[in-house]
């Protein structure tokens, strides 16, 4: 039996009838065609599939499709602003922090998460934030060096971003 | 005239650079396309049914039920199983697929297989379950020597079966379209993907299958071919005429995709008082599943030791098979050997870094050891912190330091490259090859772009489909030395082929000409010049396409790519005693890989290598239960990884100089993943005054050990 639902997603309006057994990760990345959020080990423990609902960090593979009526989800294909990617997007690039990459998207997107709600992070809130997203070639050398980097140049660009994020028109 | 051999240092404007990584953008905005993400009209999913048991006859399968549920579109047994033996749990016997996952989920539940159970063997560490005849190997006299021997060491050491989890598990997607088969899959060889399994599941013959692989994530030797999964969907795709994914869900990812062998040993060494190694002799047994062997490279890399005896025992057991991890057998035979080396110097009291410069003198390149282990030294500060085994200092907090030595091949692989210079003066690159994430995409457009002359944007690198020339696996650190030599063979040849069409245009013959800086020019008279795109527009409305061909052992001989290197690895370690927790100081690679193609991927490969080795060293375990024979952490909860907090401080050396680089190319995925476990281990055995015998150094563990030592 479908159920509708209705979010937004990037900052669009999504509405659509389901099975209500299925996850947010398996709609964003089947329905709407957002494969940039990834699905690693599919039982929340790698967190490849980290998107934002309503600004914070989640696991979207836990996450029932019905638990985000009503709620702004944000995956990796809408942080960029303007044609340019995020300010964490091209620390991640200039630092090479990635090597298959395929826990990247989620990676970032939790930096985003947490560069939102601290914009100023110390080294162990960083650690701590960021020991949950599992990166199996263990680039986390050249990943910390960019989470670093970002937190100094994305404070202003990132605030910029919530406000008009904050007022979608 | 262009030649082929390598630019000579100096004249290197991108070879040996560090350069970011081609694929950077796409990755970091999450529009990179990996095999998982791969939707098709239509598609379906498939789910698996595996056996819950770890032997047993399969007596019957009966899929009618799951066939008749709404949203079941084909279904898939094993029927060649029936009345034989499954042999380890989650072996797979039937399959569904369905208009979604969870009705593809819920039909595999309803598929009916009925088994005989038989008792089966999961024990891996008790030497009496080999069944086999044991491998041998005896050089010299060893009792003699152990006979002259001031000291003889023994110990009893051990490195479990861990495994490959990759975070982009296996499997792909397969479509039957006009005639053709279409497959998508996770996978490290796109070249030799397409074989007989799926050919012969799709009814396809193997010149009409697509393979295509953009991106994928992680394979670390699991993933070089189709694997059940792989022949599955094939067939599940030609019986419902749709496209068919099929991803393993991680238990089973962790269970049957992949698995190293575990290797134990009782060995025994004996030396002279000054250090000198004369005998050893070893009993090494482990697992690789039903299949495989047991690594026994053992003295490993000090392997001029003159009397040497080894006994090697296979131990079957019914758990999933194992497959190739980086540097197979390699960083079992290390941790073996490095360990008992060092509780060999610790015996005779003796420092372990003047101890290890006497005993690599015992192996195939003593001298680049000893650089080596000289620089590592300095890098860690071995003369500031070392000590003899066990931390004098008070408290319960113990530091320590150790180090490992290791050996590997590299040598690039066949290759086949297509480089075409267009007429509008765009250039591209084919080749039937991969991207693992290693960076093997830059290393391409690298050799390619420093070739022609261009910077590297004006280079477009096509490889992940089996359509293009054929080129090797990416497996044993061949890749950068395959590719890159056919890459460079095709670009100089399309070059050389560009310079006879503009040297008259020039009034110069083709010999006298370069490209340089975005311009073909006289070597000689460097103003006479013609832009690139000038240049390629004198081809008219013809393309050059020029095939270059990597053949190993000719390249080897002439100086392009070689093979064997050595490195040598440090850590600096701190150990509570009173909870037993192991954490990262400090690591130190110094690394030996010839000519370098891109150092910052180069340097990301040891830095990740590093961080691997902290994993296996304190962490990764693959836990059986003997009584049922179930893998018990088969998530990645329980089975733990190393996370952003384990990593400590890295310091990687890469031995760059001329008499490196003159060398030729070498791989470099698998050495600096070799030594990390011996190097850590033997760092806490330095720390606490005790060896802890058995990787992964768990809190338990070490307890276990300092208790047994008398230490706590």
């Amino acid at each position: 039996m479908n159920v509708n639902v209705q979010f937004t997603v990037n900052g669009q309006l999504q509405r659509l009838s389901t099975d209500p057994r299925r996850t947010l990760l398996d709609v964003l990345r089947e329905d709407l065609g957002l494969t940039g959020t990834k699905c690693g080990c599919g039982e929340g423990q790698c967190r490849a599939c980290t998107v934002l609902l309503d600004g914070s960090p989640v696991r979207s593979c836990l996450t029932e499709i019905t638990e985000v009526e009503g709620r702004k989800v944000e995956s990796i294909e809408g942080l960029g602003r303007n044609g340019r990617l995020h300010p964490v997007q091209e620390a991640f690039i200039q630092e090479g922090a990635m090597q298959c990459g395929y826990c990247v998207p989620g990676m970032i997107v939790a930096t985003v998460g947490l560069l939102r709600r601290n914009p100023k992070p110390t080294q162990t809130q960083i650690l701590d934030a960021l020991n949950g997203n599992l990166c199996r070639c263990c680039g986390y050398g050249n990943i910390l060096k960019a989470v670093q980097r970002a937190v100094r140049s994305v404070a202003p660009a990132e605030s910029a971003t919530s406000s008009r994020t904050g007022n979608p028109k | 005239m262009a030649t082929a051999k390598w630019p000579a240092i100096d004249k290197r404007t991108l070879i040996g650079k560090r350069i970011d990584r081609a694929d950077g953008p796409v990755k970091a905005a999450g529009v990179a396309r990996y095999s998982f993400d791969i939707n098709r009209p239509g598609m379906l999913w498939a789910k698996l049914v595996v056996s819950p048991h770890a032997r047993a006859e399969l007596v019957s399968i009966d899929v009618s039920e799951a066939a008749s549920m709404p949203g079941v579109k084909a279904t898939w047994k094993d029927d060649s199983l029936l009345g034989k033996e499954v042999q380890y749990i989650g072996q797979i016997v039937a399959a569904v697929a369905a208009e979604t996952e969870e009705i593809a989920q819920e039909a595999a539940g309803k598929v009916k297989a009925q088994y005989k159970p038989l008792a089966h063997q999961a024990n891996d560490r008790d030497p009496t379950l080999s069944k086999d005849k044991p491998a041998t190997r005896n050089t010299g006299n060893v009792d003699e020597a152990f006979a002259k021997a001031d000291v003889k060491v023994e110990g009893e050491y051990g490195i479990p079966v861990i495994t490959h989890c990759c975070l982009e598990s296996h499997g792909q997607v397969a479509e039957l379209r006009n005639d053709e088969l279409h497959v998508w899959p996770s996978t490290q060889a796109v070249s030799s993907y397409a074989d007989v399994s799926i050919s012969d599941a799709s009814g396809v013959p193997r010149n009409k299958i697509r393979v295509d692989c953009q991106y994928m994530g992680g394979g670390f030797g699991s993933k070089f071919n189709p694997g059940k999964w792989g022949v599955i969907s094939s067939a599940l795709a030609k019986q419902a005429g749709r496209p068919v994914k099929l991803m393993l869900d991680r238990d089973l990812e962790l269970m049957i995709a992949g698995n190293r062998p575990s290797a134990f040993a009782k060995i025994k060494v004996g030396a002279m008082k000054d250090g000198t190694l004369t005998a050893m002799e070893t009993e090494v047994w482990g697992t690789a599943g039903m299949g495989g062997g047991v690594p026994q490279q053992i003295p490993y890399v000090i392997d001029r030791i003159p009397n040497v005896r080894l006994t090697a025992k296979r131990i079957q057991t019914n758990r999933g098979p194992a497959a190739a991890w980086r540097a197979p057998n390699h960083p079992q035979s290390c941790f073996l050997t490095m360990s008992a080396l060092a509780d060999t110097a610790a015996a005779l009291k003796m420092d372990e870094l003047e101890f290890f410069l006497k005993a690599v003198q015992l192996s195939a390149r003593a001298e680049v050891y000893s650089e080596e282990l000289r620089i590592a030294a300095d890098l860690i500060g071995y003369k500031q912190k070392a000590h003899l085994r066990g931390d004098p200092s008070g408290g319960s907090v113990k530091r320590g330091l150790g180090m490992s030595v290791h050996t590997w091949g590299g040598r690039g692989h066949p290759s086949e490259c297509d480089v075409t210079i267009n007429p509008d003066g765009s250039v591209e690159a084919k080749l039937g090859s991969q991207d693992l994430g290693t960076g093997n995409r830059t290393v391409i457009a690298i050799v390619v772009a420093e070739t022609l002359g261009l910077p590297l944007e004006a280079v477009r690198i096509e490889i992940g489909r089996n359509a293009y020339p054929t080129s090797g696996g990416s497996g044993g650190s061949t890749t950068v030395g395959g590719v890159s030599t056919s890459s460079r063979f095709a670009a100089t040849d399309a070059l050389n082929a560009l310079f006879a069409v503009v040297a008259p245009k020039m009034g110069v013959q083709p010999d006298a000409l370069e490209a340089n800086g975005g311009y073909i020019r006289q070597i000689d008279k460097p103003d006479n010049r013609i832009s690139w795109r000038n240049a390629c527009a004198l081809l008219g409305v013809n393309s050059i396409t020029k095939r270059g061909v990597n053949v190993p052992g000719e390249s080897e001989k002439q100086g392009f790519i070689s093979q064997g290197v050595g490195g040598v690895q440090m850590a600096d370690v701190s150990v509570d005693i009173e909870t037993g927790v192991a954490t990262i100081n400090e690591m130190v690679a110094v690394q030996d890989c010839g000519m370098i193609i891109d150092l910052k991927t180069a340097e990301s490969q040891v830095y990740g290598s590093l961080i691997m080795g902290v994993a296996y060293a304190l962490y990764e375990e693959a836990i059986y239960d003997l009584k049922t024979g179930r893998m018990l952490n088969a998530d990645m909860e329980f089975y733990r990884l190393s996370g952003l907090k384990d990593v400590g401080k890295l310091k990687v050396h890469m031995m760059t100089s001329k008499a490196y680089d003159d060398r030729g190319i070498i791989g470099l995925g698998e050495p600096p993943v070799i030594s990390p476990g011996a190097a850590i281990a033997n760092a806490v055995a330095n720390a606490v005054g005790v060896r802890v015998p058995h990787l992964p150094l768990t809190p338990d563990r070490v307890i276990a050990a300092l208790q047994k030592g008398g230490i706590i």
